[in-house]
């Protein structure tokens, strides 16, 4: 029963994502992995389009995980999925807003949240690094020089340090949105035929 | 028909919701402060708060708790549905379309580029939420920990999230945090 595990997929996702649209990135990893709905290529890719489009990021990314699994009913149970445990737990919390944000456990259970929230992403970050940099066939056909030279996508590790240099070290070009940055590189791509 | 103008509202919030996160806060403030009057700069900045550090997406729960505070249990259910509903429409066009030209090569070569652009937008992410929540050398282990555990083993984000709310608990009892 497919939409069954997508709506359970996700709401898992809701429950424990914590920190953000990005914080849904290491569940959504875990999940390609476990269910084979979509590759890891695949999941970069919707993620380059969930910051290109309108709405919240986390959001775009389970409609957009439902439709590829399931078409549009796919698309409405996984979104479905993912908000359900936020308005259970928001509407719970609502009531007691003062106590909760002032509550000891709850701090303290975040300040172990946060840098796990972070390990996950760059985690999750680190093996779609692994797919866009690395060509792991090369190493397979040869040893020595050539073969570890051949092991990185040169182009794409080119475009890294510019993209690099661009967001951090441009002040001009700090503040601009994201998605300026993934239009620019769709155009690059194009152009230099990665 | 406040039930109506709140699914509108979030709705539109949504829609300008673009990559979500702090471009929200503007969007809200004027929306929902400014223009309908449901909550003030400093409530919605409460909300935010703790949006922020609870489970799920911050914009959806900032829109559970507006909605609930403008029309009970209903209102924020409408409130949420209302700010996920652009998205649903949006996203499963695009998707519907890039799927029959996924095989074209110039999109193939489009989006091998925009892969690598979306690995600096995390790694920028990371750089980000990195400064406001490993403070102490508590938090860096527990950072440490889950990096290196998560890349080389293969253990469902779920447990790590768990073990470490209790470990924040622990750490901060034994007088750790800070240090």
């Amino acid at each position: 029963m497919i939409f069954l595990r997508l709506f359970w997929e996700f709401f898992k996702t809701g429950l424990f994502a914590v920190g953000g649209g990005m914080a849904t990135l290491p569940f959504l990893y875990d999940m390609s992995t476990r269910t084979g709905w979509f590759t890891q290529a695949k999941l970069a890719d919707m993620i380059a389009v969930s910051e290109s489009t309108p709405g919240p990021i986390g959001v775009n990314m389970a409609t957009y995980v439902g439709f590829e699994t399931a078409g549009i009913p796919g698309a409405v149970t996984a979104t479905l999925g993912l908000i359900c445990p936020s308005i259970i737990i928001i509407l719970i919390i609502a009531r007691v807003l003062k106590q909760f944000r002032e509550n000891k456990t709850v701090d303290a259970a975040f300040y172990g949240l946060r840098p796990c929230s972070i390990a996950l992403i760059a985690a999750a970050g680190l093996l779609v690094a692994k797919i866009t940099f690395l060509d792991t066939e090369a190493l397979e056909l040869g040893s020595g020089i050539a073969a570890f030279a051949g092991l990185f996508r040169w182009k794409a590790v080119a475009l890294a340090a510019v993209l690099l240099v661009a967001t951090r070290g441009v002040k001009a070009l700090k503040k601009l949105h994201p998605v300026v940055f993934i239009a620019a590189s769709a155009v690059i791509g194009i152009l230099f035929s990665f | 028909m406040k039930l109506l103008s709140l699914f509108l509202s979030f709705a539109k919030v949504g829609v300008m919701t673009f990559g979500g996160g702090y471009a929200m806060i503007p969007i809200l403030e004027r929306e929902i402060v400014d223009k309908q009057g449901w909550a003030s700069s400093e409530e919605l900045m409460d909300y935010y708060a703790v949006g922020q550090c609870t489970p799920g997406v911050i914009a959806v729960n900032t829109a559970t708790f507006i909605g609930y505070k403008v029309g009970g249990i209903v209102g924020g259910i409408i409130a949420t549905l209302g700010v996920v509903f652009p998205s649903l429409v949006i996203i499963t066009l695009i998707a519907g379309i890039l799927t029959n030209f996924a095989d074209i090569p110039a999109v193939k070569s489009a989006f091998s580029a925009i892969r690598v652009c979306v690995c600096v937008l995390i790694f920028n992410a990371v750089l980000k939420l990195w400064k406001g929540a490993v403070k102490d050398k508590g938090a860096l282990v527990l950072f440490l920990l889950v990096f290196v555990l998560s890349v080389f083993f293969d253990i469902s984000p779920v447990i790590f999230v768990l073990l470490c709310a209790a470990a924040g608990i622990v750490l901060t009892r034994m007088g750790v945090r800070g240090k």
